[in-house]
Parts: C-alpha cells; structure tokens; sequence
C-alpha cells in the first residue's frame, strides 16, 4: 500500500517541511499526518494545509512540484520515500537510512550530512550535494547518493564515509576538504575538485587537470573500483566496460592536507 | 546391503563439530585464482598435522565473483573461532596477498566473523587504506605490483568435520579408479570439501600410538600388508587396497550429501566394500548412517 500526499498549490515562500519523512508518516492516520508542523516561512502551520493525504502504508509518494519544499527526507531512518518530481533544498539532509528517490531534479543541499541509507536523484542535483554544513567538521558520513543528471559545486565536500556517484558533471570543487569516502563522477569534475582533501578517493572518467599539490604516482587498474563500478552498475548507472577495464591515472593530493587522498583519471584508451 | 554389487557396510561415520570459512579469491585469470587457491589451502589436510583443513571448494565464473573477475571459492576449518581467524591471517597473508593480480573476499554470510583483512591492512605501513561499500569494509594494501584488496571480515559458523568413506576393492589400481571416481562426484557438492590431495587419503590413522610422542598412528586394522601380522583386522580377505575420503562441511547436510554421492560412484566404479570410519559413537555427535546414504 502507498501513502500519497499531493501539493495543492505553490507555497508562496518555501515550505520547510521536515515532516514529509517515513519517520513520521509510517503507521499515522490520515488526522495525525495532516496534524503535522511545518514552516511557512516564519508561520507554524500544518501539513494539511498544503497537502492533500490519501491512502496509507509504508510506502510513502509525495507528488507535485516540490522545488520550494525544502527537508524532505531529512533525518529519515527506515522506508521508502518517492518525490515524484522536483525537490526543494535540504532533501534527505541528514538521513540515517531507508530509500529517498527523487524523480525529478533536488535542491542545494541535498543529503548534507547524511549518515545512512540512499538517496536517488533521477535528474540533477544542485550545490552542496552531500555536503557539509557551516561550523561542523564533518559533511556526508555513510548511505549512498547517486545522481542520474548533473551535480553543482562543491559535491561531497566534508565527506568523510560513503559514497556519492553522479552520472553527470561535478561542478567545481568536488569533494573540498574530504576526509575519506568515494565520488565518482562518470561525466567529469570541474575545476579544483579534492582542494585541502585528506583521504578520501575521487574518480572521473574525463581527462581533468588536478591541482598543482597533487602529484602524479602511476597508471593501474585500482581493484577495489571494480566492486564499485558494479554497484553503481547495479544502482542504474550506465558503467561502460571501458570503464570496468580501463586503466587509472593516480594522483595523490592534497599536498597541503596529508596527500593520502587521490584522484583517479580513466587513461584513454590508445 | 548391495549397491552396484559392492557391500555397503551397516555402519556410521562419526562427524564432530569445527568452525568453518568460506574464502573467495579472485585474479585476473582463472590460473592465477586456482593458483592462489592451491597455495592458500596447501599443507592443510588434517587438523592434527597443520593447525587447521583447508582445500577449493570450485571455481567461479567472472559473473559470480564480487569484483567480477574468475575466481576460486576455498573452505578452512579449524577447532574453534579464533584458530579459523588465525590461520585465515597466516595463508591469506602468505599466499594470497604475495600472488600476482588476486583480491580476497569473504565468501560467507554469517552472524559470527573474525578479522582478516583488518590485520593484513598493516603490511602497508601506513598507507594501507580502506573503503566501505554496502556496510562491507576492504583494505586497500599497496604492493609493487599494484594494490591487494581484502575485505576486513570474514564470516565464520560452525560447521561438521569428519565425514566420511572408506572403500575397499579387490586390487590396488580398482580401488584407486573407485575413490577417484568418488572424490570426482563428491566435488559438485557446494559447502563441503575433502581437504586430502586429490580428495583421497591412503593413510587413514587411528587415535594414538606406541610412541608416545605420536598423537595418532597408521590404521593398521586397515592396512592390508599387515592382515597376516596384527591380531585384529578389518579388511576382507579378497580385499588388497583400502582408500579413505574425510569430508569437512559447513554443515551436515552438504557432509551428508558428498558421502552419499562418493559411496554411489564407488560402488558404480568396481568398489568391492564401502564402509566408513567411527570411534564407537564415543567422540562426535553427528552419526552419519551408511544404510540412511543407500539409495
């Protein structure tokens, strides 16, 4: 069975609506969900004012244009939560598990600080993917995010465990002071991707030019990308054989952090 | 009772209880993989001698192998927990991270792990690194050649060791092409594995010796060169060879269906007897009837 909540109108202003999460929506009557908080700008509010409720399970599919909701999924532990279309900012920031997918494209922010769980975004995502936020250390620390479009800047910055996998380009500054943790990045990075990174893996299948404090060490076949590529594989990526068999340029960076990170480069084949 | 005009003996194989794990090693060829394979689980035929027992159990297609590359799938067993843990360390450490092209991976999905990979980790001095991937972790150890993978657990259970055939034939070259036909069927088994060479022990031994030293001794109520010497013996008079095949499992129905399979194609391939090895009930507490295998 699936629970549907579907946007009446427009908010005027974002919604910020942490409620719309399997958490809090598992189990509860159609009152109880409509009962829920959530911010209208600055006015308390609930979600029955914006959403219309119907069905029940744990299943839970939201519909309409969500691009100005903003937290949706945020925090989720456990289910399965479908956006089906557009989401604002903030989209399972924070999650700890269970599955957010995204049919449409996701907001700035998305899966910031998660800890757990999947987040699947069919179209692009915008900046900050699986980020970290001002003041804390640490951004994404487990799950898996994975991208079917493009990702803005600063993807995986913070990372520190997990994996986040764009079918797309990377905006610039992919994986800024990561700590550990993999990006892949089928359709490239932008500019300056691992700045001040100190673990961590990023990996690109188009030629790139990394940073002056990253040195070259050698050209091989990492093995551990291989049980990667294949998940991505299995996740629905498109993972050319090419880039199953191919071979990696290995730079290791960033020379101002420890230079234990490393960006691999898919070497074209001659 | 007969089967295929070979006496099959109304006896028990008497199994015991010893913890078991399942290795996965792949390379970039399906030589290297047995090759690793064959050194890992080498020098590794019974507990008493070699700390622990150890053979392949088959090998794998690419497309069945976690890294995608061909592979083999190899079982060790030993006494308890902790010993399956230390010796995965030692072979792992000595014959798999050393050959060329191979990762290893956990082939056994259980409750109860040891650390494997967490130790080997430290061969690469510091710049060993790992990945988490579907809540599994591997170490990425540095090598000349490149770079060992190694997943950090390795699942671990209980399994049954001690199964087995004892098959009798009229001449020594008969009673060779029976148990060699029988480890050849006993093989397709997954979850078991017969860890002498080739499946087959000439020298099934008793518990003890004359010598004090010796914790166990040649079988010589089954050694037809001695039926004119000992006081007792068991092999038949117009019997002339004896062959043993022990059978470890990770369970006991694998160690029950290898037994059957093996005491099937030694009867179809000229065996004139089947029996099995016991300690009157008295030591393990799986009792493995030959009459329950006939089919």
């Amino acid at each position: 069975m699936t629970l549907t909540l579907t946007l009446r109108e427009q908010p005027v202003v974002p919604l910020e609506a942490e409620a719309l999460c399997p958490d809090h929506l598992a189990g509860a009557s159609r009152a109880e969900i409509e009962a829920l908080a959530v911010w209208h700008g600055k006015e308390r509010t609930r979600v029955g004012e914006f959403f219309a409720v119907s069905g029940s399970g744990d299943d839970v599919r939201v519909e309409g244009d969500l691009s100005r909701v903003k937290f949706v999924g945020a925090g989720m532990s456990a289910g399965r939560l479908t956006v089906a279309g557009d989401v604002g900012m903030h989209a399972g920031a924070g999650m700890r598990g269970g599955e957010l997918h995204v049919e449409g494209g996701a907001g700035d922010w998305a899966g910031a600080g998660m800890h757990g769980g999947q987040l699947v975004v069919r179209g692009s995502a915008g900046r900050q993917l699986g980020g970290v936020y001002p003041g804390e250390r640490a951004g994404m620390r487990g799950g898996e995010i994975v991208v079917h479009g493009d990702a803005g800047a600063q993807a995986g910055a913070g990372l520190r465990r997990g994996l986040i996998a764009v079918a797309g380009r990377v905006g610039d500054a992919a994986g800024l002071r990561m700590l550990a943790g993999t990006i892949v990045a089928l359709g490239g990075l932008g500019a300056r991707a691992g700045a001040g990174m100190r673990r961590g893996s990023i990996v690109t299948m188009a030629p790139a030019t990394p940073l002056a404090t990253f040195v070259f060490s050698c050209i091989y076949r990492p093995p551990f990308l291989g049980l990667y590529l294949r998940r991505l594989r299995a996740l629905g990526l498109a993972v050319t054989e090419e880039q199953l068999e191919g071979r990696y340029a290995r730079w290791c960076g960033d020379g101002l952090e420890l230079r234990r990170g490393e960006i691999l480069m898919l070497e074209a084949r001659a | 009772m007969k089967l295929h005009g070979a006496e099959i003996v109304d006896t028990f194989a008497e199994a015991f209880g010893m913890w078991g794990a399942r290795v996965v090693i792949t390379a970039a060829t399906p030589a290297w993989a047995l090759e690793a394979g064959r050194s890992m689980t080498g020098f590794a035929t019974s507990v008493i001698g070699c700390k622990c027992e150890a053979s392949i159990e088959r090998e794998l297609d690419a497309a069945a192998t976690p890294d995608g590359r061909p592979g083999v799938s190899a079982l060790l067993f030993a006494m308890d927990r902790e010993s399956v843990g230390k010796r995965l360390v030692e072979r792992v450490g000595q014959t798999v991270l050393t050959c060329p092209t191979t990762a290893c991976f956990n082939g056994l999905d259980a409750d109860d792990t040891v650390d494997v990979g967490g130790q080997l980790r430290y061969f690469g001095d510091g710049y060993q690194a790992s990945k988490v991937l579907d809540g599994r972790r591997y170490w990425r150890v540095p090598v000349m050649e490149g770079e060992f993978l190694v997943e950090e657990r390795f699942g671990v259970v209980e399994g049954v060791a001690g199964g087995n055939i004892i098959i009798f034939a009229r001449d020594h070259e008969t009673a060779l092409r029976a148990a060699q036909a029988a480890a050849s069927a006993m093989r397709e088994v997954e979850g078991a594995i017969m860890p002498f060479p080739g499946g087959i022990a000439r020298s099934g031994s008793k518990v003890g010796s004359r010598y004090s030293a010796l914790p166990a001794s040649t079988n010589d109520a089954l050694c037809p060169t001695l039926r004119g010497q000992v006081e007792h013996t068991d092999v038949p008079p117009d019997v002339e060879s004896v062959f043993e095949i022990v059978i470890d499992g990770l369970a006991l129905e694998p160690v029950r269906e290898t037994m059957r399979r093996g005491l099937v194609a030694a009867a179809a391939a000229g065996a004139s007897h089947v029996t099995a090895g016991n300690y009157g009930g008295n030591l393990g507490p799986h009792h493995i009837h030959l009459r329950e295998l006939v089919p």
